[in-house]
């Protein structure tokens, strides 16, 4: 088994208790490994692409564009530019010449064409290739047009998805102060690392407002240009997911002082402790701020706990695999799993820092899988080692799942099922459930041979060493 | 016939909107799928392979492996080469292959690796290390996005993969080559039916009848089962005949070509088979080669063919299409929802395509008495704009344009790549009678199930 892991990248992966623990991560993915990682570009397409007033213009080839075309499931209250694909789609002459004429008249005539609010420019790896001063050409759009034109600096190989996280925030800076703000109120927040799939920063807004909370800035889910221009008057920033948006958070509290707190919406306690914080960081400017979280999360947990307690007579004792994006998200889904009465047996991110994966270590079991940056050949024979019931992931993740017989949950940006919020760990438990509890897994060869026929595995396990 | 044309693109007009085409190393990956015991392998930055991946897997809801050289900023500026060396290593210890298919992407071709150089440089260094592992092929491709679509780099990665294997080592049997152009592996299966029954051996490149489209198993397979065994391309050059879809298919990327020049097979080129007309050439053309008759099996199948048309033609007839996607798939829908009295308004493709004009034009000659409007090198903003005005009642074409459909309130039918908001592409067929079949009663249901939604009665009896 340990032969599907290649030499270079042993010590980015860890089975807890067996040596004590460290971690490589933050490398660049091995040439020929089948990384599940994507670019920079991608990262910071993600954070940025759900303000819905903005044009998003992605400078390159076309494939980086139409990749990115209306696949992850970010809703709007109002306008949908986000849904829409805009690309210079560069062509040999450009390359040769150069694509800042093209560039130019592509953001003049989108502009004019479709008043947005601001455009953000996209540099994908060819662009940083062929050096077109993307910076010159948006100064120049702007002044013409009026409307903010913001380059975001993120060339696809310069890195992998965190540093795309950084260029989203370092180009929605660019926005942030530049908005009045002298109707904000001093119970005010900003929330950002949401972005709103299946509707769910508007779970989130829900829970603040009962609290009696302001929030200025969706960032970036059903955003708004004219809201990140107003963001500083926030009174705090609530940071979720690992790292998508922090960079933003410390920029703003240097910058006008701003503190944040890192939260997390998923699942039963890190819902409940993040509102908590919150209402502990308001609670001198106004003393009912705790009392109304106090009962808002009794009143959820009254509705949500018998309903939980149904699902968890049913998966009590399975097994789970989670391999997911961003390693924060890990932490919540590893305590859902425990409210479930499941395990976790696999638990890997793309892109953990060596804290989160130290966090990881800490709240599993033993004998659980840790893994960075992890690819199909890894995670299949680590789904068949552990068998486990469900695996959490993305799209890419899922045929690995579904060809092993396992069950599958995407807990990934095409998802079109709120997690966030009680309410999320109630749509999250019933996935589990409907997919752990549905008959077709005892019809797949792997699970009759499983289950039938022992000797049948040995027969494959043998086979399999005789291959490697 | 009136000669009408839409300019390519309108002069000021440069950004894309909704693209109506993806990039050339997806379509190459797509060829290499196609190959016994391949694994495709992108020359560039991380993020393209990844985006390929995750956007072909949506499609066939299948593992797709694509491997990459990953490189980064430095090998950006230094040259990928010993990424691309490492990375071949790397496949070659963990996947077992037969078959590496490398194709470039835009970073890879403009910071001007010398892709091929570094290939042959590789095997040389490396011989020992490849021997070990089997000595599998490595092929190579190049395919720049800025230089042609996914359907380009599909056509090219199939060109290459014989151009860089084929020979006149001996083979066994009478076989055929069959280049069907990027069709479903439930078409794929279904032409390998069709030229068995007529008593030859057919070699399809690619064959993605298994390998994207792989039943459920025991075991995890690291490369799916099926493809193209290697052994039957390297024989390709002994071949009796090949045969080569794509009626817009230029020479300098079609496969058979090389095959006719250097071995002196005999080709013919022909319309990708949708619809009767299109269906009978090819069979005419396989009766030449097998010099058998048609079997009965398809005789039957093309006789229901044709009572259908008769049975349906009043639900359909008059009823004005658009029709977007890869160039050849589009010219053979055009030829078909002509003939069964739809008419194509708009025949729309992403790609550059040189003949598509002329392809349509001949497919559709002799029935309509106009050529319908015909645009390439679009994208879906234009083909908004430019089909508007014919009030279409159907489209047909990829699920990208549901937002279409769904604002005109006219049914979509899902055809071609990619379908991502419906379940089952890979089994999709549309080839031969059968397949004609098939698409012609989900054409008509369609249609009927648009009269039925918007009828205020709500009929139970069409
Ligand atoms: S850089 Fe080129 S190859 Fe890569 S995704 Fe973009 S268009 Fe496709
Ligand atoms: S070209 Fe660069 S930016 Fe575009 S998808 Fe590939 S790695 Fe990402």
């Amino acid at each position: 088994m340990t032969n599907t892991i290649f030499a270079e990248r042993k010590d980015q992966v860890h089975r807890k208790g067996e040596e004590p623990f460290q971690m490589t991560c933050d490398k660049e993915s091995l040439a020929g490994a089948v990384s599940q990682r994507a670019c920079v570009f991608c990262g910071s397409r993600v954070v940025l692409y759900p303000i819905t007033d903005a044009l998003h213009l992605v400078h390159g080839p076309i494939g980086c564009a139409v990749y990115t075309w209306d696949i992850r499931g970010a809703l709007s209250s109002g306008p949908e530019l986000h849904r829409h694909s805009y690309s210079t789609d560069l062509q040999e002459s450009d390359v040769i010449f150069g694509g800042e004429d093209k560039l130019y008249r592509a953001l003049i005539q989108l502009i004019e064409r479709i008043n947005p609010k601001a455009a953000f420019v996209y540099s994908t790896c060819i662009v940083g290739i062929i050096g077109d001063d993307l910076n010159g050409v948006c100064k120049k759009v702007e002044r013409e047009k009026g409307i903010p034109v913001i380059p975001v600096e993120s060339e696809g190989f310069k890195g992998n998805k965190r540093a795309g996280y950084n260029a989203a925030c370092r180009a929605m800076f660019q926005l942030v102060g530049t908005g009045p703000i002298d109707d904000i109120s001093p119970l005010s927040v900003n929330i950002l690392g949401d972005f709103n799939l299946a509707g769910e920063i508007w779970i989130v807004r829900d829970y603040f407002e009962r609290m009696g909370i302001n929030v200025v800035a969706n960032i970036t889910g059903d955003g708004r240009v004219d809201d990140l221009r107003r963001a500083h008057g926030a009174a705090l920033n609530l940071v979720q997911c690992s790292g998508s948006t922090i960079d933003l958070a410390k920029m703003m509290q240097d910058e006008y002082q701003i503190p944040f707190l890192r939260v997390s919406y998923f699942g039963v306690e890190d819902m409940a402790d993040s509102l908590y914080k919150v209402a502990d960081f308001f609670k001198d400017l106004e003393p009912a701020i705790m009392e109304n979280t106090k009962e808002l999360v009794r009143d959820e947990l009254s509705k949500l706990y018998p309903k939980l307690k149904q699902y968890r007579k049913a998966l009590e004792g399975k097994k789970a695999a989670i391999y997911v994006g961003g390693a924060f998200k890990a932490f919540s889904l590893v305590k859902a799993f425990r409210h479930l009465g499941m395990t976790v047996e696999l638990v890997g991110s793309q892109t953990g820092t060596e804290e989160d994966y130290k966090e990881l270590h800490e709240i599993t079991d033993p004998g659980t899988i840790i893994v960075d940056d992890s690819n199909p050949l890894e995670l299949s024979s680590f789904l068949q080692e552990k068998d486990v019931d469900i695996f959490v992931g993305g799209v890419k993740e899922r045929p690995i799942a579904y060809k092993l017989g396992v069950g599958f949950c995407d807990h990934n940006h095409e998802r079109k099922e709120a997690l966030e919020g009680f309410v999320g760990m109630l749509n999250f438990a019933k996935e589990v459930y409907s997919t752990v509890t549905s008959p077709v897994w005892r019809f797949t060869p792997r699970q009759q041979a499983l289950s039938s026929k022992p000797q049948e595995m040995d027969v494959l396990n043998e086979r399999k060493a005789i291959e490697n | 016939m009136k000669e009408k044309r839409l300019k390519t693109k309108k002069e000021p007009y440069v950004a894309t909107t909704d693209s109506c085409k993806l990039c050339a190393p997806l379509g190459a990956c797509l060829a290499f799928k196609g190959v016994e015991g391949s694994v495709p392998f992108l020359h560039g930055s991380q993020g393209c392979a990844t985006y390929m991946r995750r956007y072909v897997i949506s499609h066939f809801r299948e593992p797709v492996d694509i491997a990459s050289s990953s490189l980064g900023e430095k090998h950006a500026i230094y040259g990928g080469g010993p990424n691309l060396k490492q990375g071949l290593k790397n496949v070659m210890s963990k996947y077992h292959c037969g078959l590496i298919g490398v194709a470039t992407t835009c970073l890879t071709e403009t910071i001007g690796d010398d892709t091929s150089r570094l290939v042959k440089e590789f095997q040389d260094e490396f011989s020992e290390e490849t021997l070990k592992h089997g000595r599998p092929s490595i092929v190579n491709v190049s395919t720049p996005s800025y230089s042609g679509s996914h359907i380009d780099g599909f056509q090219s990665a199939v060109r290459a993969i014989v151009d860089q294997l084929a020979s006149n080592l001996p083979s066994c049997g009478n076989t055929v080559n069959l280049f069907p152009g990027f069709v479903s592996p439930a078409d794929t299966r279904y032409l390998k039916e069709i030229v068995h029954d007529f008593g030859l051996n057919p070699v399809i490149l690619p064959d993605i009848s298994e390998t994207l489209d792989a039943p459920a198993a025991v075991e995890y397979e690291k490369i799916p089962s099926g493809g193209t065994p290697i052994a039957s391309i390297k024989a390709m050059g002994t071949a009796s005949f090949s045969v080569e879809f794509g009626r817009c298919l230029t020479d300098s990327i079609s496969a058979a070509k090389v095959l006719a020049d250097r071995f002196k097979v005999p080709s013919k080129k022909l319309g990708t088979p949708i619809g009767l007309r299109e269906t009978d050439i090819f069979m005419n053309t396989l009766e030449e080669i097998s010099c058998r008759k048609t079997p009965v099996k398809y005789e039957l199948e093309r006789g229901r063919l044709i009572d259908s048309y008769v049975d349906g033609h009043k639900y359909i007839s008059g009823k004005r299409a658009v029709i977007y996607g890869d160039p050849d798939m589009v010219v053979g829908l055009a030829s078909f929802l002509t003939e069964i009295g739809i008419k194509p308004v708009l025949c729309a493709t992403g790609a550059k395509s040189q003949h598509f004009h002329t392809a349509i034009k001949a497919v559709t000659e002799g029935i309509l008495d106009e050529t319908p409007e015909v645009s390439d090198n679009i994208d879906f903003f234009d083909i908004e704009e430019t089909a508007e005005k014919f009030r279409p009642d159907v489209l047909l074409g990829s699920s990208k344009g549901y937002k279409l459909a769904r604002k005109w309130n006219i049914p979509l039918v899902r055809l071609g790549f990619p379908i991502h908001d419906r379940f089952g592409a890979q089994r999709i067929c549309q080839l031969g009678y059968k397949g004609t079949q098939d698409l012609f009663d989900m054409i008509v249901n369609a249609v009927i199930q648009a009269t039925q939604d918007r009828s205020p009665i709500g009929y139970t009896y069409i």
